[in-house]
């Protein structure tokens, strides 16, 4: 693996477009300067704004992971920020406990708001989009209710001080440099994470959930740990903020607040971090430009919204991405090299086979498969073929883990698979495309073929959000084997290019792509001819037929027969859920029925 | 005591079963849950103390131009918050664009109108008794309003085109059904719906702007347990959460009682995401 991956690391420099990491850091290098230098030429009070911006994108920047990348819409995140405000405050005024020491107060809120992060987005791991978006609302809700209510704890409607951070961040431009520090740190960890596989999965799981959980990306375990990241953040800006305001009670954390970081992040762009940075800045300074407006605040931010939603869904990021409006070249051909098949995959055969032993299936009183008996061998191509509505798909769909069987079982290697965990069956290396391709439109090329590997990484998210070395590998060898994939399909000259530019052919590829990435013992491609030129239909069967050379067992359900009658080693004939043939291509060909049922004379 | 929690948790849990009507009216139209729901209920009470109230008007001028007010705000949800983001159904845009409808009257009605909760009137005028117009107004408009839809859904042919729109909008525009024409105007009737649920118990939540997200989020929590489009579902679980509710309220007090009302609603969602009443999830690949 590692000479293949020098070798590809040489020629990684040739693809086309590449931005260096330097111009993508620039952005980040001016606001750190402009940060850094604000002193200078900030007066009193626009230290106080600038300090807020800082404390606010502490919470967006979390907040971003979830609303940006995993699409989740976290309406009342405010929530944790009023958590985060009256933990603070409450021990550092010792209302519970002996007073504690602002900085271990405030790491204690962190702690706090990571376990309430994960309560609240809780309902995210199993609801719908409009349930989760409400049950965050009603915690925003609530928790401002218990803060008024809990008087002896959190001071009731009068309130509670805010904390004073001691040495060496007492004075105005020493908690500004906190705050800024704390917003700077932030920044890096979430662009770490961005540029890693759990950044990936993410927006695997916002714009491609199937394709997430085939490529073996478990959804609740990854949202369940960037709720605990963006609460514990969310909080901690809960507790700069009260130091912020110096005195704090319910009536600061209006949910007009949980709606500014909000827009916030959906004006600068789903899935950026420089985007939402920009307008979280934005929308902190705005209102100081605006003064009559004030009590139209959220009125204008509500239309903002709107404006947003309807007219620019791309936000600032998509505004600011001149590399992607270059026009591609147009008569691009995809042309696999499946020579490469060897580094990508490993030379050596594997042992074993998938087989179903009377699967049956019903839909209500449709029986979608029924008694179905299959084998796919290691090393063969199978074909699946047979009339709308036979029953190919589902097949497929039940071998990937949709759908549990209503009878019969499923072996891989002689040991029944079982039904539940859907991503589990990335682990059993098998790997699958989708009749409709499942793909990250926003994502380059190169990184949706990327997400395909994500159970190859060896780093936790600890690791990726500190960029320490394990990461930093595993990044390396997820590109290097992705560029790998793409050359052996023949994309990798477009292995920088946003996806939803590609042509229909090349997204089918691009999952195939996707699928390689698994090393993938079985693979099943779900009609990838449709939609392809016959030029592209025969260097698809080529590809096809290396990929079962170099050891993986292929299932192909098509309804091209001259190209499953091509490159298949085995086809099975279904009809209304039945086998209605099973044989070499030449013994389908000849088999009557089925020549008078589906292939015409 | 008793007697009490009782009238007031059935008259509240009236108002949200509407709230959940409204929400389910829309739902079946077009697929979308609607953030104006609950700001509909609110609008429903505001402009019946404004035109009752403030304005002098006649108890049934008023309450009619209440329901045109709802209606109205119902055909704006649909034509701006809605029929943009109809195409783009699976990127969720509708829960931002009707979450902004949503605050935009929110926050226009705490400007023009009170951020304080406003008296409204009693709309007859007999002596306060045991059980009193403020508990029956809700029931007599939850009643109203199911029998109503029941004839509307099985007795008449627009009622069959609003079903068949929710069953299948496909085949329904296929079959030459004038979709557009028909989800405006569920969304008018939702409208409808949802500012009779705040005129009827204006008398118990009074004129007040906060009430919109609050009936958005209790309203939505019958629409959940009874199951997505289930009207009969949405009252059942409508008047238990009422009933809940003003019980906790009295055993633990206000604010408790919502924590209980949230992690009761959070449990149980958990355990059936479906609903209690719901069906299974859709096909996928």
């Amino acid at each position: 693996m590692d000479m293949q991956a020098t070798q590809l690391r040489a020629g990684r420099a040739d693809v086309p477009g590449a931005m260096r990491p330097f111009n993508a850091a620039l952005p980040f290098l001016a606001l750190l300067v402009v940060g850094i230098a604000f002193p200078l030429f900030g007066g009193g009070y626009w230290g106080v704004i600038a300090t807020r911006a800082c404390v606010y994108w502490v919470l967006a920047s979390g907040l971003n992971l979830i609303v940006g990348f995993g699409g989740q819409i976290a309406i009342g995140w405010v929530a944790l920020l009023t958590l985060g405000a009256y933990t603070t405050s409450v021990l550092v005024a010792g209302n519970v406990t002996p007073a504690l020491p602002p900085y271990l107060a405030l790491a204690i809120a962190g702690a706090v708001g990571a376990v309430f992060g994960l309560i609240v987005g809780l309902p995210a791991l199993r609801l719908r989009t409009f349930y989760f978006a409400i049950t965050t609302l009603g915690f925003a809700t609530i928790v401002t209710q218990v803060a008024l209510a809990w008087q002896s704890v959190t001071g009731g409607g009068v309130g509670v001080a805010g904390p004073v951070f001691p040495y060496p961040f007492a004075s105005q431009w020493g908690f500004y440099y906190f705050c800024f520090g704390l917003a700077a740190i932030c920044t890096w960890m979430t662009l770490n994470i961005a540029a890693s596989r759990f950044g990936r999965a993410l927006t695997a799981i916002r714009d491609a959930e199937v394709a997430a959980e085939a490529s073996g990306i478990s959804k609740p375990g990854l949202l369940a740990t960037v709720f605990l990241f963006s609460g514990a953040v969310a909080a901690v800006a809960g507790g700069l903020f009260a130091s912020l305001q110096s005195y704090i009670t319910p009536d600061a954390f209006t949910l007009d607040l949980s709606i500014l970081f909000f827009i916030a992040i959906l004006i600068g762009g789903r899935g950026s971090i420089l985007g939402p940075l920009l307008g979280t800045i934005l929308l902190t300074v705005l209102p100081e430009f605006a003064a009559p407006l004030v009590a139209w605040s959220t009125f204008l931010y509500a239309v903002l919204l709107l404006v947003i939603v309807l007219v620019i869904p791309g936000g600032i990021a998509e505004m600011l991405d001149f590399k992607n409006r270059r026009p591609l070249e147009s008569d691009r051909a995809i042309v696999p090299r499946p020579d490469l098949l060897v580094p990508l995959l490993g030379a050596a055969p594997r042992a074993g086979a998938l087989t179903l032993e009377q699967v049956a299936l019903s839909f209500g009183g449709v029986k979608a498969i029924d008694g179905l008996d299959l084998e796919i061998r290691p090393g063969q191509v199978h074909g699946l073929i047979g009339p709308n509505g036979s029953g190919k798909t589902t097949t497929l769909n039940v071998i990937s883990g949709y759908y549990a069987p209503k009878r019969g079982v499923i072996r891989l290697n002689g040991a029944a698979m079982s039904v539940q965990g859907l991503h589990r069956r990335a682990h059993m290396r098998i790997a699958r495309t989708f009749q409709t391709p499942r793909i990250v439109g926003s994502a380059s090329v190169l990184e949706n073929v990327m997400i395909g590997g994500t159970i190859d990484g060896k780093g936790t998210f600890i690791e990726s959000l500190l960029s320490l070395p394990r990461h930093r590998r595993d990044e390396a060898l997820l590109r290097d084997t992705a560029m790998l994939a793409l050359a052996a399909v023949g994309l990798e000259r477009l292995a920088l290019v946003r996806a939803d530019r590609l042509q229909h052919s090349e997204l089918r590829f691009t999952e195939i792509a996707r699928a390689l990435m698994l090393r993938p013992a079985f693979l099943l491609l779900d009609e990838p001819a449709a939609g392809l030129s016959a030029e592209e239909i025969g260097r698809l069967g080529a590809l096809i037929q290396a990929i079962a050379q170099s050891g993986t067992g292929v299932l192909v359900v098509e309804h091209h027969p001259d190209l499953i009658f091509d490159i298949c080693h085995h086809v099975t004939v279904l009809n209304l859920g039945k086998i209605l043939a099973a044989g070499t291509p030449a013994e389908i060909r000849a088999h009557r029925e089925v020549v008078n049922a589906y292939l015409g004379a | 005591m008793v007697e009490s929690i009782v009238s007031t948790g059935l008259a509240i849990g009236c108002i949200y079963a509407l709230i959940a009507v409204t929400y389910n009216v829309m739902f079946s139209a077009s697929r979308v849950f609607s953030f104006t729901a609950g700001t509909l209920g609110m609008l429903g009470g505001v402009l019946g103390s404004l035109f009752i109230a403030r304005m002098g008007l006649p108890v049934a001028v008023g309450f009619l131009l209440a329901l045109a007010g709802g209606a109205v705000l119902g055909l704006v949800t649909e034509i701006v918050a809605v029929r943009p983001v109809l195409k783009s159904l699976d990127q969720h845009l509708y829960v931002l664009s009707t979450l902004a409808l949503a605050l935009m009257v929110q926050q226009f009605v705490a400007i023009e109108w009170s951020t304080e909760p406003q008296p409204f009137p009693r709309l007859f005028d007999i002596a306060r008794g045991g059980f009193d117009q403020q508990f029956w107004l809700p029931m007599l408009a939850c009643a109203v309003v199911i029998v109503g839809l029941e004839l509307l859904y099985r007795r008449t042919l627009i009622g069959h085109a609003f079903l068949a729109i929710a069953e299948d909008n496909f085949a329904a525009r296929a079959l030459g059904l004038p979709e557009r024409s028909l989800r405006m105007a569920s969304f008018a009737l939702a409208g409808v719906i949802g500012a009779l649920a705040g005129f009827a118990g204006g008398q118990m939540l009074l004129a007040f702007f906060a009430n919109a997200p609050m009936l958005t989020f209790y309203g939505f929590v019958p629409v959940a347990l009874g199951g997505m489009g289930n009207n009969r579902g949405a009252v059942i679980a409508g008047l238990l959460l009422g009933l809940f509710q003003q019980a906790a309220n009295f055993l633990v007090g206000g604010i408790f009682a919502s924590v209980a009302v949230f992690t009761v609603f959070i449990i149980v969602l958990l355990a059936r995401p479906e609903g209690l009443a719901g069906a299974s999830l859709p096909r996928r690949v």
